[in-house]
């Protein structure tokens, strides 16, 4: 039997862009089926990404990225679906790069793959200050995975049954990207990282502005470093939470 | 100004370190998640300094005109609380706002069962 997939889409106020990736998705890949998380966004999200034949999942607040990403997960878990890939809302995420982040999930290569940014030429520019940062948080959760890291900011992956199980029931909050790394190999998934194109972003703003970075970084770095010292918690089996 | 006396600098880098890792050990735990641990962590880092730079307390003293120096780690421990409390406020207010908002969407999902189940019944 298939394995079914499901694409989770984390929107805010991404109207103008939603609509494009949905059908853009469903072009590429018309087994994987579309869910939109709606965090609270003000603009008209959920009904574009309905029209575009979404599932919408339509928060009554703003949760932050990583509530948002959470409420995906935890309807692929009730769902059972097999996998679960990221993308976002904004049109960075190439729908036809999907199946290079989806495929070593499928064949059972790896638990969890990450769509990276820099290990191939020509995809993507981004500041100075944003690759320091960048550079800096991979140099710290390789040490900590002691695996090759080289983006931990990308939000373009995907994860099997166990992941979904895993960030189903723990998913870190307000900068998710970099801690779900160590989270997973802490639970003793297989990572994998594969090169992807990425486009600069279409509409909408980054989760991440700059006033926010130094309360990003130190977040974030206290975060990893006392996950280091956590215990890993008990996955939910089939049919409970 | 004479430093910090001693005894009163040992007690409170004491006291500080238990503040800074109960504050650790409640994140480590999942008891305090980091967001509001930030705030009472820069508290303990803070107070740890002044209590262990036993010159800095009896400078800002000599400088602030206090006769007695440790006087400036209550006020300092104070202002923190303070800072600290403020910040729970505004928490507060915003888990308010958002029970309200809970409340008013179980309303109207329920509302929107119970069409649905009156729908189903005058189809049988």
């Amino acid at each position: 039997m298939a394995k079914r997939c499901l694409a989770i889409i984390p929107a805010f106020n991404e109207a103008g862009a939603v609509g494009d990736v949905i059908r853009a998705i469903q072009r590429e890949r018309p087994d994987v089926d579309v869910a939109v998380i709606d965090d609270g966004s003000r603009d008209a999200t959920a009904k574009v990404a309905r029209e575009a034949g979404a599932i919408v999942l339509q928060l009554p607040f703003n949760l932050g990225i990583g509530g948002a990403v959470q409420t995906g997960y935890k309807y692929a878990w009730d769902n059972g679906y097999d996998i679960a890939i990221q993308v976002d809302a904004d049109g960075q995420h190439p729908p036809s790069e999907m199946s290079k982040v989806i495929d070593p999930v499928a064949s059972g290569e790896a638990d969890m793959v990450i769509g990276t940014r820099f290990r191939e030429e020509g995809g993507f520019k981004s500041s100075a200050v944003r690759r320091i940062g960048i550079a800096m948080f991979a140099w710290l959760v390789s040490t900590i995975i002691r695996e090759k890291v080289t983006d931990t900011t990308s939000g373009f992956r995907a994860v099997n049954r166990k992941g979904i199980a895993l960030f189903e029931s723990d998913y870190p909050q307000d900068y998710p990207e970099v801690e779900t790394q160590a989270l997973a190999h802490k639970h003793g998934l297989r990572l994998m990282e594969v090169p992807v194109q990425m486009e600069e972003r279409q509409a909408g703003e980054s989760s991440i502005k700059l006033w926010g970075s130094f309360y990003y970084v130190v977040k974030v770095t206290l975060a990893l470093v006392i996950g280091l010292f956590r215990k890993p918690i008990p996955l939910p089996e089939e049919g409970g939470h | 100004m004479a430093p910090t006396p001693l005894a009163v600098s040992i007690a409170a880098t004491i006291a500080s370190l238990v503040l800074l890792f109960g504050v650790l050990e409640l994140v480590r735990r999942r008891r305090l998640r980091e967001k509001y641990a930030l705030l009472w962590i820069l508290t303990a880092v803070v107070l740890l300094i002044l209590s262990v730079w036993r010159g800095a307390v009896s400078g800002i003293a000599t400088a602030l005109g206090v006769s007695y120096g440790p006087t400036v780690l209550f006020a300092v421990g104070a202002l923190f609380i303070l800072v600290v409390l403020l910040h729970y406020s505004t928490v507060i207010s915003a888990l308010t706002d958002r029970t309200v908002v809970l409340a008013q969407k179980v309303a109207s999902l329920e509302q929107r069962i119970d069409e649905l189940e009156r729908g189903q019944d005058s189809e049988s």
